[in-house]
């Protein structure tokens, strides 16, 4: 008899409430298979989406690839619960375009970083747009998944509820592990209103003024969602009901700023991330408190300060340790590592002793084999 | 049936010379106050879920984090079980202790360390309670999201163990959503950071695993936490219906409209009678359902969103809706509601209280087979519910002086609990798995998941010495149970209590 939780609710048509019609194809038979096959074969394998966050971590030492592309579809789509499932292959804008016609949308705002980005890599990665400080990240609004165990096996984690806390929460745990533990097959989400009003805003300042100025305006309850200095600029994004974006726009004050800079940001479209510039790019994730490292370079500041671009010549080593002496990490975004093959070094920072040892652990008791992804995240796992 | 730990199925327990068990721990941590004697222990046999009573083998009262990782080695070292306590409100016997294990109780470590405004963050030690967070926040326009109704009493460590919720978690989201990062003691006596004050933190997100494991992978010593802003103004609308599937139909016509309330919370008849009777909230005690839904914000939107719901529920089919005049009648209407456990409380002598989450279309479903097994088995069932994120507390009332009817409501529960697991729902929303519920997570969850819980387990915890028997059964207890299960459904007579 299959599990409860196996069966589907039963679609509505659309335009009735009610979670909609699934519109994709389920491949999860045959991608347990193949994984099956890896297991018993001992081979590593390359877990693939769309290939746009390729770049994000260290070369896979594998060969063969487990294309989850066309394991897509959106599961089951209820707007009145605020919950949507969707299979590890649905291309991201497929999903947005979905959410978009009912008036939701998911808050975090993911990066694509190109056309074919798939909802399973987007979680895989973990990675959050410009709203990340206000609205929360991707694990944030992660409610369950679908996993294909390193033996091939299809297991079903969290749910389709918004509060859920039976057995360990190993679908957040997915986040961000980029598939080493275990493939994405669907992960179902939280998904909410897209605000009655917004608006963006651009205020010429220096840096330290703007800093300042996020600092007070982030004690109090304003609709920001999104805040980023570049070029002697405080970019500014209001979003929340029509009250209080009109009062806050005017106590703010500034000029209308074009709404393309918030998108052009979150692709890297802005010319801060242009490809011609030889100079690695860096991530900085720092405390609200931290002093920035000072590293040389030029700096593009989002998040309010939290997520810190960095061009620059330094040495990885240093900026890894001068972020992690700030209570902060470092991750470097490009170049992309394929133009040197034999660079042992993580694009992450490292980890502690101790916490290393227990990742080694969870790595080693999930994925014995170690056929998901090996070395994607570090090098000896 | 009873809850408490059996070695033939949670696992064996090494024996364990308590003399000698003292002396090595009082080797390595001179100081450690370690209590050993019957009448000391009984205070601590029971959490919030006190039916069920354990006396620990020891009970030991650390006061400085070089005590706790001296007690984690010598007990790792001798395959002692540790269970770890905060407060002891929990309702689900988390914090049961073992005949054959340490209870190490947290409530020494009961300082805010560190409270920045700017940075908005709180760093605390887990003995802190969850609304002394709020209270020192205050003065800065500051406060602590999650509150659970027990948060007057609540610790902080606790609430991470449990991933504890509240009645704002649709909008501003449980435990998991406003912890930055917690310092952690491992069973081995290691220290460990997992989560960072920054807004993320290389590798796995073992802050998320961590949140929820029950006391099971760890021992939380210290919290940083989010403070938010308080929002401007709170306004609270009361909608009457004279049928429950009309007040559910208004939840999902609200969040259809875009609006997320601050808290939405919704109650039947014998909990609005319960909680009027109690507290006077003003509650319409003829009305089978009422609505609670307050909107927050800043001033402008929230007179527009009131409107906006007012029309909603007028709409839906509310025989009455009132807004709350003035603050002091705001915090009346949400009296009555928290009020409403130790409510339901006095209308009879025990009460048993269920958390299962159900996705909010299948409300009326989960309330008919609720209404069908009170009637079966004769018990009588209050409902609240967080009507918002669809968890829903039926309370069974009960007489435990009355032979068979703690086990004819520990029936009704179970099936309470498989309903939420059919409708697509889960068995716990907010109060943990503990002990209480470690036989429908055999419902919940097939073979193969379980064993990639304890695959989990066995990374931070080889020697199954956190908190054993709690959270994640074991299979020879699924086996069993299971075995029972199916054998209940053959049987003549159903509404028979069985154990």
């Amino acid at each position: 008899m299959p599990h409860p939780q196996d069966q589907r609710p039963e679609f509505t048509p659309a335009g009735q409430a009610g979670p909609t019609l699934d519109s994709g194809q389920d491949l999860s038979d045959a991608l347990c298979e193949q994984v099956r096959q890896a297991h018993r074969e001992r081979t590593p394998l390359v877990i693939q989406g769309g290939g746009t966050k390729a770049f994000y971590g260290r070369r896979i030492a594998a060969e063969t690839r487990l294309d989850l592309g066309e394991h897509r579809g959106i599961v089951h789509y209820d707007p009145v619960e605020l919950v949507v499932t969707v299979r590890a292959g649905t291309r991201l804008s497929e999903l947005e375009s979905a959410l978009a016609a009912s008036g939701q949308r998911l808050p975090f705002e993911p990066p694509h970083f190109g056309d074919t980005a798939t909802v399973g890599g987007m979680v895989a990665c973990g990675l959050s747009g410009p709203r990340r400080p206000w609205s929360g990240a991707v694990r944030d609004f992660v409610l369950g998944t679908r996993v294909i165990t390193h033996d091939g096996k299809l297991l079903r984690f969290g749910g389709e509820v918004m509060k859920n806390v039976a057995g360990y929460d190993l679908s957040r745990l997915m986040v961000g592990a980029q598939g080493t533990l275990g493939v994405l097959a669907e992960v179902s989400f939280k998904v909410l209103p897209l605000p009655p009003a917004s608006a963006c805003l651009r205020l010429e300042m220096d840096e330290a003024r703007a800093l300042e100025c996020l600092r007070e305006w982030g004690r109090e309850p304003l609709p920001l969602s999104g805040a980023a200095f570049a070029d002697g600029v405080l970019h500014v994004r209001l979003e929340g009901g029509e009250g209080s974006v009109a009062s806050t726009r005017e106590r703010l004050g500034g000029d209308a700023d074009d709404a393309t800079f918030w998108e052009d940001l979150r692709e890297q479209r802005l010319a801060f991330f242009s490809p011609q510039d030889p100079r690695p790019l860096w991530r900085l994730s720092l405390p609200a408190r931290a002093r920035r490292p000072a590293l040389a370079g030029d700096w593009l500041c989002d998040w309010a300060g939290a997520q810190q671009w960095l061009r620059s010549d330094e040495p990885a080593p240093h900026v890894h340790e001068t972020s992690m002496a700030v209570g902060g990490h470092a991750t470097r975004f490009g170049p992309a590592l394929d133009d040197a093959p034999n660079d042992d070094a993580s694009p992450f920072s490292p980890l502690p002793k101790v916490l290393a040892r227990y990742h080694q652990q969870l790595k080693t008791r999930l994925d014995p084999h170690a056929i998901f992804n090996p070395g994607r995240l570090y090098a000896d796992w | 049936m009873t809850l408490l730990y059996d070695e033939r199925l949670d696992g064996e327990i090494a024996s364990v010379d308590k003399p000698s068990l003292m002396a090595a721990i009082h080797a390595e941590a001179p100081a450690l106050t370690l209590l050993a004697r019957e009448e000391d222990l009984r205070p601590f046999e029971c959490d919030g879920l006190s039916a069920y009573r354990t006396l620990p083998l020891l009970v030991a009262l650390p006061a400085t984090l070089d005590e706790v990782a001296a007690l984690m080695r010598v007990c790792h070292a001798q395959r002692v079980p540790v269970v770890t306590r905060g407060a002891g409100t929990g309702l689900s016997g988390g914090a049961l202790p073992l005949a054959k294990g340490v209870l190490l109780v947290m409530s020494r470590f009961n300082r805010i360390l560190e409270l920045d405004p700017e940075a908005r963050l709180a760093r605390v030690q887990p003995g802190v309670r969850n609304l002394a967070i709020s209270e020192a926040a205050a003065p800065h326009g500051l406060y602590y999201a999650p509150d659970p109704s027990s948060q007057i009493a609540c610790s902080i460590g606790g609430n991470v163990a449990e991933n504890a919720g509240g009645v704002h978690c649709l909008k501003y989201g449980l435990t998991v959503h406003n912890v930055l990062s917690v310092e952690i003691i491992t069973i081995e006596g290691e220290r460990m950071t997992l989560g960072s004050e920054a807004l993320d933190a290389p590798g796995f997100d073992l802050l998320a695993l961590f949140t929820g494991s029950e006391g099971m992978l760890g021992v939380i010593t210290e919290v940083t936490v989010k403070l938010l802003p308080k929002p401007q103004v709170a306004k609270v609308l009361m909608a009457c219906f004279d049928d429950v599937e009309q007040a559910g139909k208004a939840v999902g016509d609200i969040i259809a409209a875009g609006c997320i309330p601050g808290g939405l919370e919704m109650m039947d008849n014998l909990a609005i009678r319960a909680a009027e009777d109690f507290v006077h909230a003003g509650y319409p005690v003829e009305a089978e359902a009422i609505l609670l839904c307050e909107l927050d914000g800043v001033e402008a939107d929230v007179h527009a969103d009131c409107e906006r719901v007012r029309e909603l529920l007028e709409r839906a089919g509310a025989s009455e809706i009132r807004l709350a005049r003035d603050d002091a009648e705001r915090q009346l209407f949400w009296a009555g509601r928290k009020a409403a456990f130790p409510a339901v409380g006095r209308m009879s002598p025990d009460y048993y209280c269920m958390d299962g989450t159900i996705p909010r279309r299948e409300l009326p479903r989960v309330l008919k087979g609720i209404n069908e097994l009170s009637t079966t088995y004769g018990l009588r069932v209050a409902n609240v519910f967080h009507a918002g994120d669809g968890n829903l507390h039926p309370l069974i009332l009960f007489d435990a002086n009355r032979p068979g009817e703690l086990e004819t409501a520990e029936t009704i529960g179970a099936k309470i609990l498989e309903l939420c697991v059919e409708v697509g729902g889960t068995i716990t929303g907010e109060h943990g798995v503990g002990r209480e519920k470690l036989n429908q997570m055999c419902t919940q969850f097939a073979a193969d998941e379980l064993t990639q819980f304890h695959a989990v387990k066995f990374a931070f915890d080889e020697h199954r010495l956190l908190n054993p028997g709690k959270n994640i059964p074991t299979l020879a207890r699924c086996a069993e149970f299971g075995a029972m299960h199916v054998h209940h459904g053959e049987l003549p007579h159903p509404e028979l209590p069985r154990f």
